[in-house]
């Protein structure tokens, strides 16, 4: 049967995994043993999961991560959220049509909740909880780390690129899924650390309690100290048609496609040109999904300057100062409308192109998830944060404040505990910094014959290039860390540094052989779209301009260079240096099109879980509605079962197009629990073992 | 000074649809709550249920008042508030609760509420699943029913608004100024106001304002908690209240709203004296252990959120609405003792026709039972 997977990776292992049976809608189905429902639905092609009560509108996956309903199925007649529910042998699935019918229960278990006490209780076993807890368990202090997934790592696992940062504080260099199994692996050969994966921290209570979900059974925790390390949440973005199933967050996609190599879509879109937009791309790419473009509503991407080229320079079109201006399709996305926008970010008129994809990713910015510390520190117990959910940055930075708060938190409980250097300090700010301004390229005239050509001409804490030169000779100007790499002195032509530079943004160019014709050596990580020796190569330069066609003259997979290969060609000596990449997806993969578009949903909607448009909330604010629970208790958006996470951000861009300020605004009352739990799961059923 | 014919204290379950109730006769009115849209306090913790089936002419009269303007509500003014007639059971599983139940109804049927006894069999085609060991049977009074507070304060507070009501929300009333035996001014943080009545219609700060006029008013407000789950299809039909007391709580009750989301609340024993809105861990293990015992269906059905909230008690468990004595333009509507929701459109009515003198004979007999200067020592039945 042919499935939605990926069968091939150029970094991730598929594993060979067992297939089950399943029925969906009474169809018999395959889905890999260990997957999450969605995932195996997804696999077969299907992305509608049922119809919502209200309007009738398709339901599908949305954040893929528990935090809302939309992708809730029957499974053997309870209703559930397929993104978190594995899938079983011969298990009925059905789509939910309306609201669901409520099995009948003969019996259920009822029994104490069990109490337990730590010292300290870390939230989010990513980057910064696993970091934090590595200190933690050097100091042997008796710590409970929770962690909602299956895998330890967060969003670590994945992340399938080579990591920017520093080599010796953040692992700089190597691919982020495997410094989030180094992390675990230390984490484990801890003995006061104590980790509960597939546990849900569903809320701090007044009394000082957290109540998890552990596998299924409700815990309440006594923690002394609480750090929050529950990392960030995706912002949506409101525009016509923005709530057509196949709209989701890139973290989303990450899901389906790195953790369960599944390829949720054939031709993708993107909105966003952050790293996360822009990382999101190039994962598609590795999993084999045509990107049809990426839309950016500034006039330079927000992200790394190396990310965007690496786009680029594949035959990914990037259009900065655009914005998406509608999704238009049946039930699903079928095409999207963008156009060109002014510095006030209005639409020029007649600047529309319409392309055809299935899937369009959101990554317009993360905010952090708060809402543990918040209540937290509303009940007066101590609280620490660290990674995104302190403050939105790179996984390498995560790491670093992890390490600080995990050491904060060790000198809380323990006073003969040594103080924090202050240069730890200084280099978590390094670490987070924002990407500088763009340079020209620096040092390229010389007279070596083989040396290196750097094109990453933006300022990023990054250092790998200069760590791992054996001669010492790509050196960093200004700060050690964020300044900008540039080659002096001599090249023995290794290429290191060209494997390792987690931007591709390094080549080699050697006149040894040639001085006419010099080698040029290219990284390349895309080994689903295989290149081979005397093939020809569409050479572009930094920005993606094609520079001419060259043959291939050797592949180089060494088990060293960790899955980045390099790629040489000879080419003329003139263009040699300006070469940084070669085109893999051609040119009518994005090309627009003008089609019969076939349905125009026109409805801006703010609430996709109560189904609530912009123009519903846009009229009691005219009306003079400054409370955000009044709307809420008027049009029930953020009564759904996400609890305003995706809605509160986009009710308040509209006070602020009405010309409202955010003093005036009332916000909303956050309560527990901050995700669905069933009703028995309180009375103590279930075996967590 | 800005001069109204009445002043509201408090835009909650009582305060908005009494000034509903007089801008619709063109009583120049306004409320003040320091809070900043109506219903904010205590209004939108009450779960919605709306029941005429009480122990007492005063609610029972005030209620059934109610329960016509909830459900003609759309009908007369087209806003949907979620009115359900789903009915209240009131389920016996010994002996004692049978009698009490089959009691009271005597004196319910004597004021003409249709509530009847059902068998334990016909019990379960009501809440199919219920745990029918040791059932003896139940309560059913199908004319009972539910609206949502959130949608039904907004509906009154706009519609009162259309009849010329103002609102001043964000606005503390920081003082009251008397004469002889008059309030000559309502003081807030912002401005001074006069009026012809003033009514005290604070819910949980009632006492506080009483005492800005020197009156001791026997109001404590005590927490409970409640939830809502996710949406399903309906189950069951009516409010189930069990009544039996547990180790750490008295009774508890749910329903199944209009959305299909089932809300519930448990009352904890000893009472939670005071004001905190902040959850504790004891709640959900306490309510579930209690729900799913009674109806192990709701086992799968998943917790959406929880909130906590307060019941302004009076010591008898019966509001205080009325006039002052000591005060001749004061208008007590406080202590609902968690009823305020169902009893505020009917109470609305009641205390307008005290402004305006228009009480009659049943008026009369029904605000005997909230009267301000009872002497406290009854207790509510069934609460």
């Amino acid at each position: 049967m042919s499935q939605n997977r990926i069968k091939e990776h150029p970094i991730l292992p598929i594993p060979d995994r067992e297939n089950v049976r399943f029925f969906w809608n009474k169809k018999p189905l395959l889905a890999k043993k260990g997957e999450v429902i969605s995932s195996a639905l997804f696999a077969n092609g299907i992305k509608i999961f049922g119809h919502h009560p209200k309007d009738n509108s398709a339901q599908g996956i949305f954040c893929a991560n528990g935090q809302c309903a939309k992708c809730t199925v029957i499974a053997n007649a309870k209703p559930v959220k397929s993104c978190m529910t594995l899938v079983k042998e011969n298990m009925d699935v059905k789509s939910v049509e309306g609201l669901p019918k409520l099995p009948n229960t003969e019996k259920h278990e009822i029994n104490d909740i069990e109490i337990l006490e730590f010292d300290v209780l870390i939230i989010g076993g990513g980057p910064a909880g696993l970091s934090a807890a590595v200190q933690l368990g050097e100091h042997n202090i008796r710590t409970l780390i929770v962690d909602d997934k299956n895998e330890l790592g967060g969003k670590l696992v994945l992340q399938t690129h080579k990591f920017f940062g520093s080599v010796e504080d953040s692992y700089a260099g190597t691919r982020g899924n495997d410094i989030g199994k180094m992390l675990a692996e230390k984490v484990r050969k801890l003995n006061s650390l104590t980790v509960w994966r597939n546990s849900i921290a569903l809320y701090v209570y007044k009394d000082k309690k957290v109540g998890i979900l552990k596998n299924d059974v409700y815990k309440l925790i006594k923690p002394k100290i609480i750090l929050n390390a529950a990392g960030a949440r995706e912002k949506f973005l409101r525009f016509k048609g923005n709530a057509l199933a196949g709209i989701y967050g890139a973290g989303a996609f990450q899901t389906l496609v790195n953790r369960d190599l599944v390829r949720p879509t054939k031709r993708l879109f993107i909105v966003g040109g952050g790293n996360v937009g822009l990382i999101a791309g190039y994962h598609a790419l590795q999993a084999g999904i045509e990107v049809v473009g990426l839309v950016e509503a500034l006039p330079k991407c927000g992200g790394y300057k190396v990310h965007a080229d690496k786009l680029k320079r594949l035959g990914v079109p990037i259009y900065t100062s655009h914005t998406i201006k509608q999704a238009h399709g049946e039930e699903t996305i079928e095409s999207v409308t963008i156009c060109k926008i002014d510095k006030n970010f209005q639409e020029i008129p007649n600047t529309d192109k319409t392309f055809s994809c299935d899937t369009l990713l959101i990554a317009v910015g993360l905010e952090p998830v708060n809402e543990f510390a918040l209540e937290a520190e509303k009940a007066g117990m101590k609280v620490f944060s660290a990674g995104d959910a302190k403050e939105i940055a790179e996984a390498s930075s995560a790491m670093f404040n992890g390490k600080i708060a995990g050491l904060q938190v060790a000198r809380e409980l323990r006073k003969d505990i040594e103080d924090i250097p202050s240069s730890w300090y200084e280099k978590a700010e390094i670490l987070k910094s924002e990407p500088g301004k763009t340079v020209d390229y620096q040092n390229i005239e010389n007279n070596s014959k083989v040396f290196p050509v750097i094109h990453c001409l933006q300022e990023i804490p990054c250092n790998p290039c200069s760590t791992i030169c054996p001669t010492n000779s790509v050196k960093i100007k200004g700060d050690p860390i964020t300044g900008l790499p540039y080659f002096e002195g001599k090249c023995i032509g290794c290429g290191k540094c060209v494997a390792i530079c987690p931007g591709l943004a390094i080549t080699l160019v050697d006149y040894r052989k040639n001085e006419e014709f010099p080698t040029v050596t290219l990284p390349y990580e895309l080994k689903n779209h295989k290149i081979e020796k005397k093939d020809q190569i569409e050479c572009v330069d930094i920005d993606g301009n094609i520079l001419g066609e060259y043959k291939v003259k050797r592949v180089i997979d060494s088990p060293a260079n960790n899955r980045t290969q390099l790629i040489q060609a000879e080419v003329p000596a003139n263009i040699a240096k300006k070469i940084a990449s070669f085109h893999i997806q051609p040119d009518e993969v994005s090309r627009p099109e003008i089609k019969n578009i076939t349905k125009i949903d026109d409805e801006e909607m703010v609430c996709l879980c109560e189904r609530v448009t912009a123009k519903e909330v846009r009229k009691l604010i005219k009306k003079g509605v400054h409370d955000m629970n009044q709307i809420k208790a008027i049009t029930r958006a953020g009564m759904g079962p996400c609890g305003a996470k995706t809605c509160d951000n986009l009710i308040k861009q509209l006070f602020r197009e009405e010309g409202i300020s955010q003093e005036k605004i009332v916000e909303n009352t956050r309560r527990p629990v901050f995700v669905e739990v069933p009703l028995g799961k309180f009375a103590g059923g279930g075996d967590d073992e | 000074m800005n001069n109204y014919d009445v002043i509201i204290i408090g835009a909650g379950s009582v305060g908005v649809p009494l000034a509903l109730s007089l801008s619709e006769k063109k009583i120049n009115t306004l409320v003040i709550d320091e809070l900043s849209s109506p219903g904010q306090s205590n209004n939108k913790k009450a779960i919605g249920g709306i029941r005429a089936t009480h122990s007492d002419f005063g609610k029972i009269k005030v209620s059934q008042r109610s329960i016509e303007i909830f459900s003609t509500w759309q009908e007369r003014f087209g806003d949907d508030i979620g009115w359900l007639a789903n009915g209240y059971s009131f389920p016996a599983y010994c002996e004692r609760d049978e009698k009490n139940l089959k009691d009271l109804m005597k004196l319910q049927h004597q004021f003409g509420l249709n509530i009847n006894w059902v068998s334990p069999e016909e019990y379960n085609e009501l809440v199919p699943g219920i745990n029918m060991r040791g059932l003896r049977g139940s309560t059913f009074s199908p004319e009972d029913g539910s609206a949502s507070p959130l949608l039904a304060i907004n509906a009154f507070y706009f519609q009162s608004k259309k009849f010329g009501a103002e609102y001043h929300f964000n606005e503390k009333v920081i003082a009251i100024e008397q004469e002889n035996d008059r309030i000559t001014k309502v003081v807030t943080e912002k401005e001074n106001y006069s009026a012809g009545f003033v009514v005290n219609a604070a819910g949980n700060q009632a006492r506080e304002i009483a005492k800005m006029i020197g009156l001791e008013i026997p109001v404590n407000p005590d927490s409970h908690e409640g939830a809502i789950t996710e949406p399903v299809q309906r189950f069951f039909g009516p409010m189930v209240v069990d009544m039996r007391p547990s180790k750490d709580s008295a009774n508890y009750y749910f329903y199944q709203n209009n959305e299909g989301q089932v809300v519930f609340c448990i009352t904890p024993a000893p009472p939670i004296i005071g004001k905190d809105n902040d959850a504790t861990s004891i709640f959900l293990p306490q309510v579930a252990k209690r729900m799913i015992d009674l109806y192990p269906r709701l086992a799968n059905l998943k917790v959406r959120r929880t909130w906590r909230g307060q019941y302004p008690m009076t010591p008898d468990g019966f509001p205080i609405v009325g006039k002052s004595q000591e005060i001749s333009n004061l208008i007590n509507a406080v202590g609902m003792c968690g009823q305020g929701f169902m009893l505020g459109p009917g109470l609305g009515e009641l205390i307008a026709k005290i402004i305006l003198n228009e009480l009659d004979d049943d008026d009369l007999k029904a605000l005997q039972s909230f009267d301000p200067y009872r002497d406290f020592s009854g207790m509510e039945q069934f609460k």
